[in-house]
């Protein structure tokens, strides 16, 4: 509490010192006064101690009246400014001070800071208080001591004292604060002006009714907490070193300290509660003497900070600067001793300042202030400088109202295009001269400057000497004197021999005006030489005289400028001849001007006699009419005497007085003489006097620098600095500059340089600017215009042109230097002035440019005057538009308009003539897009042709099959092998030529080209639509998951986790392309079978029974039935099962077949035509002991194990790539009888029985897919739809049609629907438009006549015999083409759809309700099958196979059914399930059946595309036998050649039983024949173990025949005692149906 | 092979994937294919590959640095179907899902020498909106059926993609024979036709 007291003191008398002086006892005189007083009063008192203070004092007073006010804002100003203006006077405040002092927290505590004043009104100043404060003053002195003692040990003392007695000050005033935290945020801004802020606080403290803000009493008292020692006087010493310290150092921890005493002050507020009483108690109790010192201390135990800490915290404090978010002392800010400045108060608009949140500007003003240079930021007033704040609060642009409307029309916006300028191509003449390039040489050789404004005076007589003397030269060279004399000696002497030809006399008029001539010549003549040779003369004085100039200038100036040096060269002559010439020449003039003279007397001589004689006759007239005698004395003129009277009359009319005319005087040819001689003495030399010829050479020494004055030096120096270039202008366009090249000191610059300009635009002028560079000045001198030269100018005949120029720019120089355009004099007394201008000469030319070949870049002449042109015929309007294809026409033009042929304009249509006129004229029949195509093509027409390797390549290209995929095309020609193309070729040749011998039949090779052709087309489709990609194609896209799968995905969330029948998982996709060989494998689970047919007991008869497998196998079971296992192939990959027992085998097990794609192509369009099926057979394993063997005494036997073949399912690749997964029973295709084994069931039953069509027939359960799943090709299918299909069908059908397929497609994606299709025209047809009834023949009717049943199986035993498409496979579903059924019948050949409408129009015709399923059965995939209603039942009929299943048959293949057609409309199926066994086929429930054709879109009527009537051709029985012997004879050769190592043979016999039993199987449909037909086989061959087997085919080729044979493997028996029996039995139908039957058996005799 | 009369000439392409520039994401990487003609055929080398997953480092670089080696030899008789290097970058999304970040494509350049690409990436766009926004809240974002799409002009109209970065990709190229078969890629003052040696055409073979 000490040192808090202390620090008050030490503000008081730093506020106080203009009182302390002379207003302290004042004051507390006045404080006495007040002591009674109330309160309230005290405020008054407080104003007028603040307002009436001495005048001396005033100024320190508001001076510290606005510190103590700031210091409401800033402690620490507060505090600073204490440091700085206590120090002189703290020795007298402290002694009275101290004990005043003393009191001051309570007073402080009571009043605002302003307070000081308001203290000076207190009246609780009373000594008893003084008296109790003293007390406590002593015992926080001997507190404070042990507190100094900890200071000496700590570094951080002071602010732990502080924080200690801040704590004392928050105990003891902050309940005070409370109402006033909420005033302070008011009080804080800087933005007020003091004037404001004044008046603020004091109404403050008014309201407040003299309660302290928290802030003030807090400043009071925190201020002082110096770590000052208690003592005064000892310490004043102290303090004193240690402000100076401090006053630097702890600026900013104070400011710290404070800032947290300011925090801890607010924190704490709310925990004041409990200390609220003793607040209360305070007001009153304050003054009592209970209040003990304990009530401003607190005693806590020593903090102790631990040495690491302390040492960590200095170290951080070296290097860490943490600006303080205290708020800086304005005398801080600004320089020593300046008060603040407000220029508001000065009455000065001040912007309003940005805002910016108090706590950074602060931190910002402490940073500021540890800068150097800090204080700069800050303005006069204290404060950080800132400009106004910008953001405005209006808009400042004005409003736009009424957008639209009332805009000014003047305003408003108009959109103009931008037009593009065209160049004004003069030259170009379009199409005729592509390449019409023009060029233009300008070249800029040099510069000669005659003045400049450098020139010396000596360089200004050099200058015109040279002129001088150039002028000199040239006129020597023209020697016009030389010349003019030889004319004149000439023209004299011709004249002279005239004269003395004719001797003058009897000259004739024309003589003597041929003389009058030559003598006027030779006058004329003689004058200009005399000119000429005065000039002459002039000039070479002038030279001489120019030259004594100089030389005087030189003797002058002491110095030479330029090399210039006159010789003058003497020219001897001989005196004699020369003055003879000399006299002869003036003789001769003499005498002609003697001549001359007298003649111009007598001419003037005649004319005054004639004007006498006119005065006369006035004379006459005016005196009287006697003159009679005047006329008689003018006797010469008597022929005029007529005239006379006139003549008088004609006076008396003019005029009265005439002047006598003076007669002339006679020429003085004394004088004469002595004229010509003082002429030619002043023109000529003096005769013998030597000729002068001057010399100027440059020869002379130019006095180097050093020697020269200053101010020549300066010139010198210049001139160095000056350099010059040329700028060239074209057209004003500045197109080149020369290079900048210094000026010489003899005023002459080179440049050399020669620029080619290349034309585009006409040239109107060319511009060189000659500028001249002075340092980094640059300016222009002269323009020199060069003309445009004209087209004949040609680069490199043209010399140089030396143009002049000159500038009147006025430069003058205070050097030697004359300068330009001022007087100039070089006469000592300065007359004689003259103005130089400088001028010079460009030498330079324009050419136009010659191209490499000598070409002239130049302009047509004609071009740039084309209006002279007037006689050229426009082409067009000559001959007409059309007429510009007729070459007649065209040269008729040409003729006529008599086009220039060296117009590059009319090259073209010169050349079209030349080739014209040079052979008939004709205009080729074709026309051409790009005529220069062939320029283009790298190789010729022929060389491509017969190139293999480009003809691979282009094969490869158009992805023909062969070549799809063909890699590496060799690189060069050689390398191609020839064999490449054989394989196509032959393809090709095949499409011709058919091979009667494969197909046996001619009609059906016709229909096998036809097919060929329909593929073909199907092909290009095909191809095209894989260029029709759909983004599914390319881009994999999550499905957007509809409500359904989203109901069902929550669904799944409450499944159980492993639910006990756990389902297949669908396996991840993969993408075919990535593949390689060897990665994808087929995997066959063979499952189980059913019903494989047992053996039969060898014989029935126990005889001889021989040791066989069945009799060894006897013991088992009484019987061994069979031994089957399943054998798959594919790709040639065979492998088996095990051999499992019995009738109805379970094998359960997988097979790995691998799989590689032709040409090693994964793509999906090459999967899908993989034509490669699985052949899945079921054998019969058969030991045979072959015979025993006693050889090591025991016996052997040797065993041989035969499989026999019982039947086999073959499903292609593509069925199993595109189902991505097999899964079901299958029918096994068993042969009608297989010899040695029978049912096990009977077969008694007929009819349509169930049990009958369940038991019919071996099945075998399979499970195949293929490893990885891959993704199945769907797409194509999906193109295909893309690909838009012609059609004759109603457009509104269509999209129906459409509309139809696409709700089937969305709500059963797997049913297909099916409700166009495209014919073999490529024609979208209505499907139902293919059912019609239709006539079977009437062969198969008869044949069963009163059995329905009977004909039904019969006819579809026909239609199955049908052969269906070879290929069907490489274009699976998606190519279908439907054909009617008289082109089914007539190409025999088609899918099942084909088959299906052909039974299903059968099937309509006799009768029954039928319908055409489309579904998807196994192994097919999406095919067609056909529906009956017979008997309250429905059956289902597998067209290709001829079979039927009942509804409800577990084996029936079909698995879906997608829709049902029949004649009328279309079904589609909405059911939930789509197997027949579980749905029902009642068409005419709505919610099951969705048909196309309903109330609201009726049947239009659609007529069928089927004709009405089938017509059958009677079957060639004779043909039937033809081809039944060759089928046997080629079986017969491929079996034996088959057999390579064995020899087979055959067993008449046998084969002739078997022949005739197979008409039989024929007629029986291959049933119930078997056991009939075995007694026969058994009864005839007795002993023969026997094996065999009929196949059943429908014959289209031999080809299937042979390879069907081949597969049960009857070939393979390897005993040498077996033979064979080979039977065929054709069997044929109505059109050419051929039914094939194919007898085979293995004879083993025993 | 007789060296007077080549029957292919070779291709050798080196470089790498230097690194790629996908300011929005992190923790990519990259798969890199070659897609090539007919007549092409890799002699040495991987022909495809996939870097480690790379992520920004802190600095204020985005690049991301995968400096991933290409060294591949083709042999090829015919320069059509030009071998193209397909790179398509992949990275988590915010659920970890990996998806698609970007693909690209560029043809190895032609001449001999060293060359850098910098190729600019682009995902296919989902159809519709709402598709956009079920990809991105399961992490399937559309890809392409095979990233050898990019290298095919074929079909590419029927999709619409958005741009998304750069990779970066320096090459070294040499070439063997193609002058021989008569096709010049070079700058034309390379080698002399009659004194070339069967060799690298872009250093001198020492002894030979």
């Amino acid at each position: 509490m000490d040192a808090g007291l202390h620090h008050l003191i030490d503000a008081a008398a730093s506020h106080g010192f203009c009182f302390a002086t002379t207003g302290t006892q004042r004051w507390r005189r006045s404080r006495r006064k007040s002591e009674t007083q109330t309160p309230g009063s005290e405020t008054e008192e407080e104003e007028k101690g603040l307002i009436k203070p001495p005048s001396s004092v005033q100024i320190p007073l508001t001076n510290a009246v606005s510190i103590i006010f700031l210091s409401l804002v800033d402690q620490q100003l507060l505090e600073q400014s204490s440091v700085h203006s206590a120090q002189g006077e703290r020795g007298e405040v402290f002694t009275e001070g101290s004990a005043e002092k003393s009191a001051e927290p309570v007073i402080v505590s009571t009043r605002s800071p302003r307070g000081l004043e308001s203290s000076s009104g207190s009246q609780h100043f009373d000594s008893n208080v003084t008296q109790q404060l003293k007390e406590r003053l002593r015992a926080a002195r001997s507190k404070a001591g042990s507190l100094q003692q900890e200071e000496s040990s700590s570094l951080e003392s002071g602010s732990r004292l502080q924080s200690l007695r801040h704590r004392d000050t928050v105990t003891r005033f902050d309940r005070e604060t409370d109402p006033d935290t909420a005033a302070r945020p008011h009080r804080v801004p800087f933005d007020l002006s003091t004037r404001v802020k004044f008046r603020e606080s004091r109404r403050q403290s008014q309201t407040e009714k003299g309660l302290p803000s928290a802030e003030e009493a807090y400043n009071f008292f925190t201020l002082n907490f110096e770590p000052d020692p208690p003592e005064q006087a000892e310490t004043i010493g102290r303090r004193r070193q240690k402000h100076k310290n401090e006053a630097e150092d702890e600026e900013e921890p104070e400011a710290e300290e404070e800032d947290d005493a300011v925090d801890d002050n607010q924190d704490e507020n709310p925990d004041q509660n409990e200390e609220a009483p003793l607040v209360q108690d305070e007001e009153e109790d304050l003054f009592t003497i209970q209040q003990s010192s304990q009530d401003f201390l607190e005693v806590r135990k020593a903090e102790y900070t631990g040495y690491r800490n302390l040492v960590q915290r200095e170290r951080e404090r070296e290097l860490l600067f943490t600006p303080s978010v205290g708020t800086v002392p304005t005398s801080v800010k600004l320089p020593e001793n300046m008060k603040p400045r407000y220029l508001e108060d000065e009455g000065l608009y001040v912007g309003q300042r940005p805002s910016v949140s108090q706590n950074n500007q602060n931190q910002m003003e402490n940073r500021i202030l540890k800068m150097e240079e800090g204080k700069k930021w800050f303005g006069d007033d204290g404060r950080i400088l800132a400009l106004p704040d910008p953001i405005k609060e209006s808009s400042t642009r004005p409003p736009l109202f009424h957008m639209e409307e009332d805009l000014d029309p003047a305003l408003q916006t108009v959109h103009r295009t931008a037009i593009k300028s065209e160049p004004a191509k003069m030259y170009m003449m379009g199409a005729a001269d592509p390449e019409g390039d023009y060029r233009l040489d300008v070249d800029v050789s040099g510069l000669v400057f005659s003045h400049h404004p450098l020139f010396s005076r000596e360089h200004v007589l050099a200058a015109r000497l040279a002129q001088l003397y150039d002028q000199y030269l040239s006129r020597q060279h023209n020697n016009l004197t030389g010349h003019l004399t030889d004319k004149l000696n000439g023209l004299r002497r011709a004249l002279r021999n005239i004269l003395e030809i004719h001797g003058g006399q009897n000259l004739s008029p024309a003589m003597q005006q041929r003389i009058s001539e030559y003598s006027q010549e030779v006058r004329d003549t003689r004058q200009l030489r005399d000119s000429q040779q005065e000039k002459d003369r002039v000039l070479l004085k002038n030279i001489i005289k120019a030259w004594k100039d100089m030389k005087d200038l030189r003797e002058f100036q002491k110095f030479t400028n330029t090399p210039f040096k006159l010789y003058l060269r003497k020219e001897n002559v001989d005196q004699a001849s020369d003055e003879h010439d000399h006299e002869e020449e003036i003789l001769a003039e003499v005498m002609e001007l003697e001549v001359e003279s007298q003649e111009e007397y007598q001419r003037r001589l005649a004319q005054y006699k004639k004007q006498l004689l006119e005065w006369k006759l006035s004379r006459k007239k005016q005196k009287s009419k006697k003159k009679k005698k005047q006329k008689k004395r003018n006797k010469g003129q008597l022929q005029e005497d007529t005239d006379e009277e006139e003549e008088d009359q004609e006076m008396d009319d003019s005029g009265e007085d005439l002047p006598k005319p003076e007669p002339p005087e006679r020429p003085d040819l004394g004088s004469l003489e002595q004229m010509v001689r003082e002429k030619a003495s002043r023109i000529r030399r003096k005769p013998g006097d030597a000729i002068l010829i001057p010399e100027l050479s440059a020869s002379g020494k130019i006095t180097a620098s050093e020697l020269c004055p200053r101010a020549e030096v300066s010139r010198r120096e210049e001139v160095m600095r000056r350099s010059l270039f040329v700028k060239i202008l074209y057209n004003d366009k500045e197109v080149s500059r020369t290079d900048s090249r210094c000026l010489n000191t003899d005023f002459r610059v080179h440049f050399g340089q020669i620029f080619n300009l290349k034309i585009l635009n006409c040239p109107h002028s060319i511009n060189l600017q000659v500028f001249e560079e002075s340092g980094s000045s640059c300016s222009l001198l002269a323009q020199v215009f060069v003309p445009v030269p004209d087209s004949s100018v040609l680069t490199g005949g043209v010399p140089l042109e030396e143009i002049e120029f000159s500038c009147n720019q006025r430069v003058m120089f205070d050097h030697e230097g004359v300068g330009s355009d001022v007087p100039l004099s070089f006469e000592a007394d300065g007359g004689k002035r003259i103005t130089l201008l400088t001028s010079g000469k460009l030498s330079c030319c324009v050419s136009w440019g010659v191209g490499e070949d000598d070409v002239p870049l130049a302009p047509p002449a004609s071009q740039r005057h084309s209006g002279t042109h007037s006689g050229r015929l426009d082409a067009v309007s000559y001959i007409g538009a059309s007429g510009l294809y007729d070459m007649k026409k065209i040269a008729d033009w040409a003729t006529q308009s008599r086009l220039d042929p060296n117009d590059p304009k009319n090259v073209s249509i010169m050349q079209l003539l030349k080739v014209a006129s040079s052979g008939e004229v004709t205009a080729p029949d074709y026309f051409r897009l790009e005529q220069l195509q062939e320029e283009f093509n790298f190789v010729m027409d022929e060389e491509f042709r017969s190139s293999r390797r480009f003809r691979l390549l282009q094969l490869r290209n158009q992805e023909v099959a062969e070549f799809r995929n063909y890699k590496g095309v060799p690189s060069v020609e050689r390398e191609v092998d020839d064999k490449v193309f054989q394989v196509y070729e032959r393809r090709l040749k095949d499409g011709e030529m058919i091979h009667t011998e494969e197909h046996l039949d001619s009609h059906r090779a016709l229909v096998a080209k036809y097919l060929q052709k329909i593929r073909d087309s199907v092909i290009n489709r095909f191809l095209l639509a894989k260029h029709h990609f759909l983004l599914s194609d390319l881009v994999i896209e999550e499905e957007i998951p509809t409500i359904g799968i989203l109901g069902i995905n929550l669904f799944k969330l409450a499944e159980p986790k492993r639910p006990l029948k756990p389902q297949r998982k669908e396996r991840k996709k993969v993408t075919a392309q990535n593949l390689s060989d060897g990665d994808i494998r087929l995997l066959v689970n063979i499952i189980r079978a059913f019903d494989v047919p047992v053996r039969r007991p060898h014989s029935n008869k126990p005889g001889p029974s021989p040791q066989g497998a069945v009799q060894g196998w006897d013991w088992f079971g009484g019987q061994v039935q069979v031994r089957p296992f399943v054998e798959v192939s594919f790709q040639r990959t065979v492998l088996q099962t095990t051999t499992a027992d019995g009738p109805n085998p379970c094998w359960n097990e997988e097979l790995q077949l691998p799989f590689s794609a032709p040409n090693g192509d994964y793509s999906i369009a090459s999967l899908q035509s993989v034509k490669d099926e699985v052949f899945i057979s079921i054998f019969d394993e058969v030991v045979y002991e072959t015979g025993t063997s006693d050889r090591d005494g025991g016996t052997s036997v040797q065993t041989t194990a035969q499989k026999h073949w019982l039947g086999s399912v073959k499903i292609p690749f593509s069925t199993i790539y595109s189902q991505s997964r097999i899964d079901g029973t299958f029918r096994v295709n068993t042969p009608a009888v297989l010899l040695g084994y029978s049912r096990e069931r009977s077969h008694a039953h007929s009819g349509y029985d169930v049990l009958r069509s369940l038991s019919e027939g071996t099945f075998i359960t399979l499970f195949i897919t293929i490893e990885p799943h891959l993704v199945p090709g769907e797409s194509i299918r999906e193109k295909l739809k893309e690909v838009k299909f012609d059609s004759q069908e109603d457009e509104r059908l269509l999209q129906a049609a459409v509309k139809f397929e696409r709700d089937a497609t969305q709500s059963h994606p797997d049913r297909p629907c099916v409700t166009t299709v495209i014919d073999l025209n490529g024609k979208t047809v209505f499907i139902t438009r293919y059912i019609r009834p239709l006539n079977p023949p009437q062969e198969l009717l008869d044949a069963s006549p009163n059995n329905p049943q009977d004909a039904a199986a019969l006819v579809a035993r026909f239609v199955s015999l049908i052969p269906s498409l070879p290929d069907r496979v490489s274009f699976s579903f998606a190519c279908d083409l439907w054909s009617t059924c008289d082109q089914f019948l007539t190409l025999l050949a088609g899918d099942e759809e084909e088959h299906a409408v052909l039974l299903c129009n059968y099937f309509l015709s006799m009768g029954k309700k039928s319908w055409l399923i489309m579904g998807t059965a196994i192994p097919e995939g999406p095919t067609a099958y056909v529906l009956t209603y017979e008997q309250s039942r429905y059956l289902i009929w597998n067209p290709s196979s001829g079979q039927y299943y009942s509804q409800y048959d577990t084996f029936c293949p079909l698995q879906m059914v997608g829709c049902l057609v029949n004649p009328d409309n279309v079904w589609f199926n909405i059911q939930e399930y789509a197997l027949p066994m579980r749905m029902s086929f009642d068409v005419t429930r709505a919610n099951q059946w969705k048909p196309f054709f309903s109330r609201s879109f009726s049947h239009p009527g659609l007529s069928s595309v089927q004709p009405e009537e089938l017509l059958y051709r009677r079957t060639d029985r004779t043909a039937a036998t033809e081809l039944q012997d060759r089928i046997e004879k080629i079986l017969k050769e491929k079996i034996m050649e088959w057999r390579p190592r064995q020899p087979t043979r055959w067993n008449r016999h046998c084969t002739s039983t078997l022949k005739h039993f197979l008409p039989k199987l024929e007629q029986s449909g291959g049933r119930d024949v078997a056991e009939a037909h075995r007694h026969e086989l058994q009864s005839m061959l007795g002993d023969n173990r026997i094996s065999g087997f009929p196949l059943h085919l429908p014959f289209s080729e031999v080809r299937p025949i042979v390879e069907a044979v081949y597969s049960t493997g009857v070939h393979n028996v390897q005993s040498s005692n077996v033979e064979f029996a080979l039977a065929v039995y054709v069997h044929p139908y109505p059109n050419n149906v051929l039914s094939v039957w194919v007898y085979l058996a293995s004879l083993v005799r025993m | 092979m007789s060296s007077g009369n080549p029957s292919v000439f070779l291709l050798s392409v080196n470089g790498q994937i230097e690194g790629a520039n996908f300011p929005e994401y992190d923790n990519l990487y990259c798969k890199y294919c070659y897609v090539y003609g007919h007549d092409w055929a890799p002699t040495s080398g991987l022909e495809e590959g996939i870097t480690q997953i790379t992520c920004k480092g802190s600095q204020a670089s985005h690049r991301l640095i995968w400096n991933f080696p290409l060294e591949t030899t083709f042999k090829s008789t015919n320069p059509f179907g030009w071998p193209q290097l397909v790179v398509s970058v992949y990275g988590p999304d915010v659920f970890g899902n990996d998806v698609v970040r970007g693909y690209g494509a560029t043809h190895i350049p032609l001449t001999p020498g060293q060359h850098k690409r910098t190729i600019p990436m682009f995902v296919p766009e989902p159809t519709w909106r709402l598709q956009k926004f079920t990809s991105w809240l399961l992490g399937r974002r559309p890809e392409y059926t095979d990233p050898k799409v990019v290298a095919q002009g074929e079909g590419r109209e029927v999709t619409r993609v958005r741009s998304q970065g750069f990779v970066t990709i320096s090459f070294h190229i040499m070439t063997k024979d193609m002058k021989k078969l008569g096709y010049d890629t070079g700058p034309s003052s390379s080698a002399n036709p009659h004194t070339a040696s069967p060799g690298w055409s872009t250093e001198q073979q020492p002894n030979v």
